[in-house]
This record gives C-alpha cells, structure tokens and sequence, in this order.
C-alpha cells in the first residue's frame, strides 16, 4: 500500500513537471530539435534541471543499505553497449522528431488533450508490443 | 525570458525539470527503482514481463496524466500543440514504443536517471537519440515537411 502511494506521489510530481515546463506541448518538444527552424532551448533548461535533483539522490543513494519502503535496490545493471541499444535509441530519436512525443509527456497529455494524442498513445503501444515478436540479435 | 529565443521558457523549463528530478528522486531513494517511463508503462500494461511490481508501475503511469491535470487546474491552462498529420503521430508513436523497449529506456530512464548516475549505456543512448531527433527533425525541415 506504502510502496503504491510512493510510486503515485512520483507520477504526480512527473507529470506535474512535465506540464509546468511545456514538455507536454509536443510543438515546443519539436521546436528543440528543430535546428534548422525557429529554435526552442526550453528542453535543455528541463534536463538540467531534472538531474541536479537526481545527481543528489545518487549521491545520497550510496549512503544507504536498502531504499526506504522497499527491501533493495532493483537497477539495470548492464554495462554492454550493444546493438539493440543502439538501433533501439536511434528509432526512439525518430518517432520523437516525428511527433514531437516521448512516453512521459504521451501520458500526461491523456489529461490534457486526450483525443489529439490517443493514435500516438495506441500506436507507442503496439509498438512495445511488437517488441516481443521482432527482436533485434545482440551482435 | 531569453532575447534570441522569444518562445522559450526556462524558468518554467528548470521548475519543471526539478519536479521531474524530484520524481525520479522518490522513486529512487523511496522505493530503489527507477522512474523511467517507457519501462512502467509497459509493466503496467503487462507487455513487460519483468521490471517494476504491477501495482507500483499502475500507479506511477497512472500519476502522469493526474499530475499534468492538477498542473492545468493551478495554473488555469496547459497549451499543447500537435503538429503534423495523424500519421505522424502513427508512426511517431510506433517507433518510440518499438525503439524505447528494444533500447530499454526513454528520455527519463536514458536521460534524467542513466545521465546523472553517468550510465555508459544511458550516456550512449541519450547521444543517439537526441542526434538521431535532431538528424530526423532537421530532414523534415529541410525536405519542407515542417
């Protein structure tokens, strides 16, 4: 139940963040990655400001044996820098230019205009699906 | 306000981006996972197999879309524009469901938690896609799509 509300109370403030900083509006996302057109720095000034928070609870994270409400840690562990990861990332980039959407600000836009972002919302699916069935060999 | 680029916003853009690292934070130090996106939802879903307990990765997909609403409600509206066709939206969305499982994260995972713990893998990841959005961006722009 404790473990629910911790993962809630995340969301919440995620997709709080997500909204205030125009990352929800996938124009202004575009905008950032429009080099060639009438650029929008707003992006990086999010990033930044999400791993300052992030590089403290790492830091702070060494300091402890388990986390707080749940008995360990459970992190991606692997350090291969393999194909999937690569061609995997390099699709990601293009759907996100494409449609000026990654999966955070997708969500959050259920709430905000559910209509104009629902085919972006099913297709992701369906892509995560498909996934399962079209896998990429490691070497 | 910056005076090259009259649309931005860093205020707004650093606030947000501290709620978001204070997400991922919580979810970090509260619970020992990670706050990438792309996995939960899958989790949630049931697509993924493994990661994150059902029920945590339920209500943390679930907190996005309440977060971005309480947002709305405090500051009266939240302007989101979509440009391009429905099938840019189609393919769009095919691809960053397809690329984030086969490349194990998204912007958060990848970006804001692998970036600050200085994940080789996440550092690799975020270059490439980042490059490979700005290559795919400006191909739109250039070939007049945009």
């Amino acid at each position: 139940m404790i473990r629910t509300l911790i993962a809630l109370i995340s969301g919440l403030f995620f997709g709080s963040g997500l909204a205030y900083s125009g990352m929800s509006d996938p124009a202004r996302v575009q905008a950032f990655l429009d080099l060639f057109g009438n650029w929008d720095p707003t992006l990086a000034f999010v990033m930044g400001g999400a791993i300052v928070p992030m590089a403290f609870a790492w830091i702070i994270k060494t300091q402890l044996s388990s986390p707080l409400a749940a008995p360990a840690f459970d992190l991606p562990g692997t350090t291969k820098l393999d194909r999937p990861l690569a061609i995997g990332a390099i699709l990601f980039g293009m759907g996100w230019g494409i449609a000026g959407l990654c999966p955070g600000p997708a969500l959050a836009d259920l709430a905000i205009a559910p209509i104009a972002v629902l085919p972006f919302v099913a297709a992701m699916f369906a892509g995560m699906a498909a996934h399962r069935f079209i896998p990429v060999s490691p070497n | 306000m910056i005076p090259a680029f009259p649309n931005a916003m860093p205020v707004e853009g650093l606030i947000g981006g501290l709620l978001i690292g204070l997400a991922a934070a919580i979810m970090l130090l509260g619970l020992g996972r990670i706050a990438g996106v792309s996995g939960m939802a899958a989790r949630a879903t049931g697509i993924a197999d493994t990661g994150a307990p059902r029920n945590v990765a339920i209500a943390f997909v679930l907190g996005l879309p309440l977060g971005a609403f309480l947002i709305a409600r405090v500051i009266g509206e939240v302007q989101v524009s979509f440009p391009g066709s429905i099938w840019s939206l189609i393919i769009g969305g095919a691809l960053v469901g397809y690329g984030t499982r086969l490349g194990s994260g998204c912007t958060s995972g990848h970006g804001v938690c692998g970036l600050s713990r200085l994940s080789p893998r996440s550092m690799v990841a975020t270059g490439m896609f980042m490059a490979s959005g700005f290559v795919t961006v400006g191909v739109l722009r250039i070939g007049g799509w945009l």
